[in-house]
């Protein structure tokens, strides 16, 4: 019964204050929704975008779980460095070089006519024969310098000689383009004269190296480069030497022989590449040269020696890749002046003649990949010379008269690389250094331990 | 004679010097592989100057230290290469001759990418009766781009080490790279789950990175070892596995010669498939990787 009339009486109760509360109170409603509404708009707002940097944060956390998930993966499973006493060692290759050569001529009767043979001149033996093995260490030194040294192990009369190729230090990044070398290096006479013989693309030297310099052009003393910083290649050197080796000689005091030397080189599209090289070399005051290779009469000259040069050298590779197939062609041209006289000697009373020499002598060669690990190559060496002395005969027995003939010859190789390391060469020679024409077969390998240091272009 | 010589080198010098170029547009970099020139270039913009050394038609292992490589190291402010003895048959030598002090090994403008992520694969024995192994590990780590994005967050440091004075402007680019690279990281591991998991071939051992990265098997290589041409008997071997298992997929670089990997495809019915093992000149790696996947996925036969 309470129940009833309390029911009642609310129901009254609003229906009395009912419609004079409602007209109010929509408004209001409505104003209050709007407010929900932009309240929750940005809330969302604010959620979406907390949302997002959650995700961003969980995706940056995968990146980064997954990378040391991976860390750890492989720190289990590879080795760590090593840290023994011989990491500072410095990088050492030792190169095996052996060769069996087949001549028609002998050996030993080999000369060219017009030019005196010294340093290394000559065929090499026949039969079979190692070569010279070359063991070189290198390594920077510090922060500032390079060091290398090269020994050659060859045997010389049925006994081991090591001789001292090369043994330098050089500057590490001088600044300015500029590099420094101190100590006994090729000269950079010439594009060949630069390479160690392992690099050669045939097994023997060009007729014109072996015929002024024995091969090679070695000496002791100090070399200056700069690099002009264009974006052509523009080098400028300058070498300055003791003079006492072979092509020049004698004791000296200061400078016995000096070289200058430009090169140019660059780039055409992308495929193709070149460098082109003058040089000068010369020595005022040979003091007792001596020519002892070959079969002339061993003789020896002092006087003044002067040598210019140009070399050119291009390359190919399709899509600038030579991996697959390359293609290489070099070409090179010297000529030295002499003045002085000519002692032969073994004589006595000493016989001596003045002296006047122009010796020249180019040689073009072309070597191409034609597939990985196979390469082929064509060279041709042709020498002159036009010298002149008081007493002809004499200069007739020490090998400076050119006896009508011209030196040249024609080479021909075929290479296997089964690797970067290793080498095996064919190569078969039609030699006209002198009259009697000779045919020389040559099988060589040319094989290298150790870590290998990048060739020069 | 010599006096002669002497003013005249000098001469020729003096002119060359006083005639170089003086423009100077921000910092030079020379990038060793396309990758890290593209990568300069999006975390430098127009701070720098970038030349790269080579293309992706290029077999980086083997590349020859031309003169014109020589000059443009010369002048380098910045060297950005993979490092990991990648280079070895011909960076050491370009620095040496260069006579550039700023890019020497220890300079901080002496990059080497390798040097700031783990490598993997690092040999156990060292003989090169196995082949041309890098002591290191293997250093093609462009092939993953969460290691990338590691390169990135150094390369950037040393941009601003090299030019302070646009220290917010390089941070702003790495910002910008590294938020866009991870998205794209997740759509390409998006993309790629319907490969996830399949055998492939690859010619040479060198995409472990992308292959792990995507979940790919590599259960062969057409080199028996690594830098050695395939020999035939390797492929015939290759080629009864292949018939009994046949796999998803061929892969080798488009530098490489496609013979041997066309052979074992006539053979087996597998498609191949030429991947650029670095980005096409002036690519964005974006770009590039987006290609990579993409040829992945849509194999032709």
């Amino acid at each position: 019964m309470r129940i009833h009339i309390l029911a009642a009486s609310v129901i009254l109760a609003v229906s009395c204050t009912g419609p004079a509360f409602a007209a109010d109170d929509i408004q209001s409603l409505k104003k209050e929704l709007n407010n929900l509404k932009q309240d929750y708009r940005q809330r969302i707002q604010a959620l979406e975008d907390r949302l997002e940097k959650a995700e961003n944060n969980a995706r940056m956390a995968n990146a980064k779980a997954s990378q040391i998930e991976e860390k750890v993966q492989e720190e289990g499973g590879a080795g760590t460095a090593s840290s023994s006493q011989n990491s500072f060692n410095p990088a050492i290759s030792l190169v095996l070089d052996g060769r069996y050569a087949g001549f028609d001529n002998e050996p030993g009767a080999y000369k060219i006519p017009g030019f005196a043979l010294g340093g290394e001149a000559g065929p090499g033996e026949e039969g079979f024969a190692i070569g010279e093995t070359e063991l070189s260490a290198s390594a920077n030194v510090d922060d500032k310098f390079y060091g290398q040294v090269t020994l050659a192990i060859g045997d010389e009369d049925g006994s081991t000689e090591v001789g001292l190729e090369e043994a330098f230090i050089q500057t590490l990044g001088l600044g300015n383009g500029l590099t420094v070398k101190a100590g006994r290096f090729f000269s950079a006479i010439g594009y060949l004269n630069q390479q160690h013989a392992h690099a050669w693309d045939f097994t023997d030297a060009p007729l014109i190296y072996r015929g002024l310099f024995g091969n090679k052009l070695i000496d002791d003393g100090l070399q200056i480069t700069y690099i002009a910083p264009t974006d052509i290649f523009l080098e400028f050197g300058a070498e300055a030497f003791r003079g006492s080796r072979y092509p020049a000689g004698g004791d000296h005091d200061d400078i016995g022989s000096w070289t200058a030397f430009a090169n140019v080189g660059g780039d055409i599209g992308i495929e193709h590449s070149w460098q082109l090289g003058l040089s000068h070399w010369q020595a005022d005051n040979v003091d007792g040269r001596i020519s002892d290779s070959g079969a002339a009469e061993p003789s020896s000259f002092t006087g003044d020696s002067k040598i210019n040069a140009l070399n050119l050298v291009y390359k190919w590779a399709p899509n600038g890749n030579p991996y697959n197939r390359n293609l290489k062609v070099q070409f090179e041209y010297f000529d030295r002046r002499e003045d002085g006289r000519v002692v032969v000697l073994d004589s006595d009373p000493s016989e001596i003649t003045g002296y006047d020499g122009n010796q020249k002598g180019w040689y073009a060669q072309m070597v191409y990949q034609f597939m990985p690990q196979w390469r082929t190559g064509l060279r041709y060496d042709r020498l002159s010379s036009d010298n002149t002395g008081s007493d002809n005969e004499l200069l007739a027995a020490a090998g400076l008269d050119d006896q009508g003939h011209t030196p040249q010859r024609y080479s021909a190789m075929v290479e296997w690389l089964p690797s970067e390391f290793s080498r095996i060469r064919l190569q078969f020679n039609r030699d006209d250094s002198y009259d009697d024409s000779d045919n020389q077969i040559f099988l060589q390998y040319t094989h290298s331990l150790g870590s290998h240091g990048a060739h020069q272009y | 004679m010599f006096n002669q010589w002497k003013i005249i080198v000098t001469a020729v010098m003096a002119i060359t010097v006083w005639v170089a170029p003086a423009a100077h547009a921000g910092l030079r970099v020379f990038a060793c592989e396309p990758e890290w020139a593209s990568l300069t270039r999006s975390l430098g913009g127009d701070h720098v100057n970038v030349y790269t050394a080579t293309t992706n038609r290029q077999d980086p292992h083997h590349i020859q230290a031309r003169p014109s490589l020589i000059a443009k190291v010369r002048r380098a402010d910045l060297l950005t290469c993979t490092g990991a003895e990648l280079e070895i048959g011909w960076l050491p030598l370009l620095l040496r001759k260069s006579g550039n002090r700023k890019i020497q090994t220890g300079q901080p403008g002496h990059f080497m990418a390798t040097d700031y992520v783990t490598l993997l694969e690092k040999p156990a024995i060292l003989d090169r009766s196995a082949g041309d192994i890098h002591e290191a590990g293997n250093p093609h780590i462009q092939l993953d781009p969460r290691r990338i994005m590691q390169v990135a967050t150094h390369l950037s440091r040393t941009l601003i080490r090299l030019d302070p004075s646009n220290r917010e402007d390089y941070e702003k680019k790495l910002t910008s790279f590294t938020q866009k690279w991870q998205k794209k990281i997740d759509q390409w591991y998006q993309q790629t789950q319907p490969v996830r998991g399949k055998s492939v071939v690859v010619h040479h051992d060198g995409w472990f990175y992308l292959l792990r990265w995507l979940g790919l098997n590599q259960i062969a290589t057409l080199e028996l070892k690594p830098g050695i041409p395939p020999t035939s008997s390797h492929l015939s071997q290759l080629l009864s596995t292949l018939q009994k298992n046949p796999v998803y997929l061929i892969i080798y670089a488009s530098y490489q010669d496609n013979k041997s990997a066309n052979w074992l495809s006539q053979k087996t019915n597998v498609p191949t498939v030429a991947l650029d093992f670095s980005p096409a000149e002036n690519e964005t790696l974006v770009h590039w990787f987006d290609r990579l996947i993409d040829q992945l996925l849509n194999v032709k036969d």
